[in-house]
């Protein structure tokens, strides 16, 4: 699951490291681990995804094993351990998202796009997968885009065209 | 109309930002309670009877004075914002729309418990709420209710937001820690509870988003006054979120006691079943609390009217009852298929178990696995009652409670829509045929229909 998919450059930027050094003030002396999930964000929100040389990096800055921002990157299932679309569309799948037609908006994004859950276009655009319950059961079917991590609601097969045309020309 | 403590603002304009917040009497809780010793707050919030809102019902102020104080070592208070419930929202749209409230409770409830660092912990999909909440702190900040000698009283605090991952998991208290820590979202053994050893090794509470909130009005108005509202031991408001095929689901604030009834089908609440449909079932609190045919969810087994509170909702206990949870209310047409929503969920836990311990990380994923068998037309007879039996096995084997939560719906399912069970492994070939479970499947609607 952790193999190096691709090399990326091992730069972090300068505003990257000011804002760790942000997130490190946050916890008392000797607690900097506590930073680990903002910062892994962060370098997600840069680079798109979680190569290997960016957490070894990250595991650098906190003092901490390699190992140890692995073993976190590989539990939540927020962190990409491999490149995706340049949008992400996470649509929710659980229970109530379905009772109102979640399946329905996910066949047509698989449709739409032609790629499988997981995959990404070939034009590197767009990959789609389903996730569990977004917390916004009464606005449903929802769908959310990182790295902001904006929301779209009561979805439906119009409204999910519309969205993927926007994004194309954006 | 019910009254309204939470939510009495949410259509002000500008209510997101600080000075509208304070112009409709947002922080007074903060100067009030200030001038009180920490002790007296925690009185009040004893005498309010406020009971967690997060799901366990734990009553908050009992909570509060299990805190261990130990010389020279810190204190933490940890907001539980880790909202991951299927059929929860509330959490999301209180921090959305009243950031504020939040703020001047966590003010408070720090200043109860004597904590001089508090976070609040943000499930990582709710980045906009992250941000949300971070300007309303530097707000507050700016306006001396937050950092150094606040309000000239001497007292410090800084609150920080930490956003996690994108784990079901973290919403138990103490896998929430431990993802604070930076580390996997895995449960520990209790005891040591949190008030003794939690974050970092130190005394901490962990509440709940809307039981924070609730903190203020019970500081402004008095703890008892609080305890006015409500019914019996289900004091003061409670956020309920409404999701499914409703008229017009979404977060309603209700005086605990109201019955279900009125809450479905009044036009001040979720007016009804959508498109002219009948009410099938209900989850009555969030995805892990068993699910209640029609007749159950109007009414008790003994034909009175079931009501929303603590004890209303779990009247019955599990054979006729469900429980309040964390207030995630999702209802049921006639159309839906009971077998595929018990699949959904079950392929949710399995998805969320963290695989700590066998019962659930094995249970889980056989119970996602044979439940899909059953709905896609491939389920035998005898895979019903293995059902109930890996169920039985999980519930109480685990050492957090997400072994259970993942045992109650199935179980639940079984006991009350069996015939739909049994109908999937003696159609398969209809089975087959249905698409997204809205199948008009010959299921008897009249055993659970509710004439009113």
């Amino acid at each position: 699951m952790l193999k190096v998919e691709e090399q990326q450059p091992e730069v972090f930027p300068e505003t990257l490291i000011e804002k760790f050094n942000e997130i490190i003030s946050r916890y008392p002396e000797g607690k900097q681990k506590s930073a680990l999930l903002p910062m892994l964000h962060e370098v997600q929100a840069v680079f798109g995804w979680l190569s290997v040389p960016s957490m070894d990096k990250v595991a650098g800055y906190l003092g901490i094993m390699p190992i140890e921002v692995y073993e976190v990157a590989s539990f939540y299932t927020m962190y990409f351990l491999k490149p995706q679309g340049k949008y992400m569309l996470e649509v929710c799948r659980t229970g109530p998202c379905c009772l109102v037609g979640a399946e329905k908006v996910m066949a047509h994004i698989e449709q739409t796009l032609g790629v499988k859950e997981g995959e990404v276009t070939p034009d590197g655009l767009f990959s789609w997968r389903g996730v569990e319950c977004l917390a916004a059961c009464g606005f449903g079917p929802v769908l959310q885009i990182g790295p902001e991590y904006t929301f779209y609601e009561n979805l439906n097969e119009e409204k999910v065209d519309q969205l993927i045309q926007d994004l194309r020309n954006k | 109309m019910g009254r309204k403590l939470l939510l009495e603002h949410i259509n002000v304009p500008g209510i997101n930002t600080f000075d509208v917040y304070r112009q409709n009497g947002g922080y007074r809780a903060v100067e009030k309670a200030l001038k009180m010793t920490p002790d007296e707050v925690v009185e009040e919030v004893k005498k309010s009877g406020l009971r967690g809102r997060g799901g366990a019902g734990f009553p908050t102020g009992m909570k509060w004075s299990f805190l261990a104080k130990p010389e020279g070592v810190p204190r933490y208070l940890v907001c539980n914002a880790d909202e991951s419930e299927p059929g929860t929202f509330k959490d999301r749209f209180l921090m959305t729309h009243i950031p504020h409230a939040l703020i001047e409770g966590m003010i408070v409830s720090s200043f109860a418990l004597g904590a001089k660092t508090s976070y609040i912990y943000v499930r990582g999909e709710m980045m906009p709420q992250v941000r949300i909440l971070e300007r309303a702190i530097a707000e507050a900040k700016n306006a001396g209710y937050l950092g150094k000698n606040i309000l000239g009283t001497g007292y410090d605090l800084e609150l920080y937001v930490q956003p996690g991952g994108g784990a079901y998991i973290c919403g138990e208290e103490t896998a929430l820690l431990e993802s604070l820590e930076g580390k996997r979202g895995n449960p520990r053994i209790k005891p040591p509870f949190p008030a003794i050893a939690g974050l970092y090794g130190c005394p901490t509470v962990v509440n709940n988003v809307e039981s924070i909130a609730a903190t203020v009005p019970i500081i402004n108005d008095g703890g008892d006054e609080y305890a006015k509202i409500g019914i019996g031991r289900s004091t003061g408001t409670k956020l309920i979120s409404a999701s499914g095929n409703l008229v017009r689901p979404g977060v309603y604030e209700i005086e605990l006691g109201l019955p279900v009834e009125e809450f479905i089908y009044s036009d001040e609440y979720c007016g009804g079943i959508a498109n002219g449909k009948r009410l099938k079932a209900t989850v009555a609190g969030g995805s892990s609390v068993p699910v209640l045919p029609a007749n159950l969810t109007l009414k008790l087994a003994n034909g009175e009217p079931r009501l929303m509170s603590y004890e209303g909702l779990s009247e019955g206990g599990f054979i006729t009852g469900t429980m309040m949870g964390s207030g995630g209310f999702i209802a049921f047409d006639e159309d839906q298929c009971m077998v595929r929503n018990t699949w959904n969920f079950a392929r949710f836990y399995s998805h969320e178990s963290c695989g700590q311990c066998s019962p659930c990380r094995e249970g889980t994923g056989w119970m996602e696995k044979i439940l899909r068998k059953i709905e896609f037309g491939e389920g035998r007879m005898s895979d019903i009652d293995l059902l109930v039996d890996v169920a039985r096995k999980i519930e109480g084997n685990t050492i957090c409670p997400l072994g259970d939560a993942a045992a109650w719906p199935v179980a639940s399912a079984i006991r009350h829509f069996r015939d739909e069970f049994e109908w999937h492994v003696k159609e398969p070939v209809k089975c087959l045929e249905t698409n997204y479970g809205l199948a008009n499947y010959a299921v008897p609607i009249a055993k659970t229909e509710v004439t009113t």
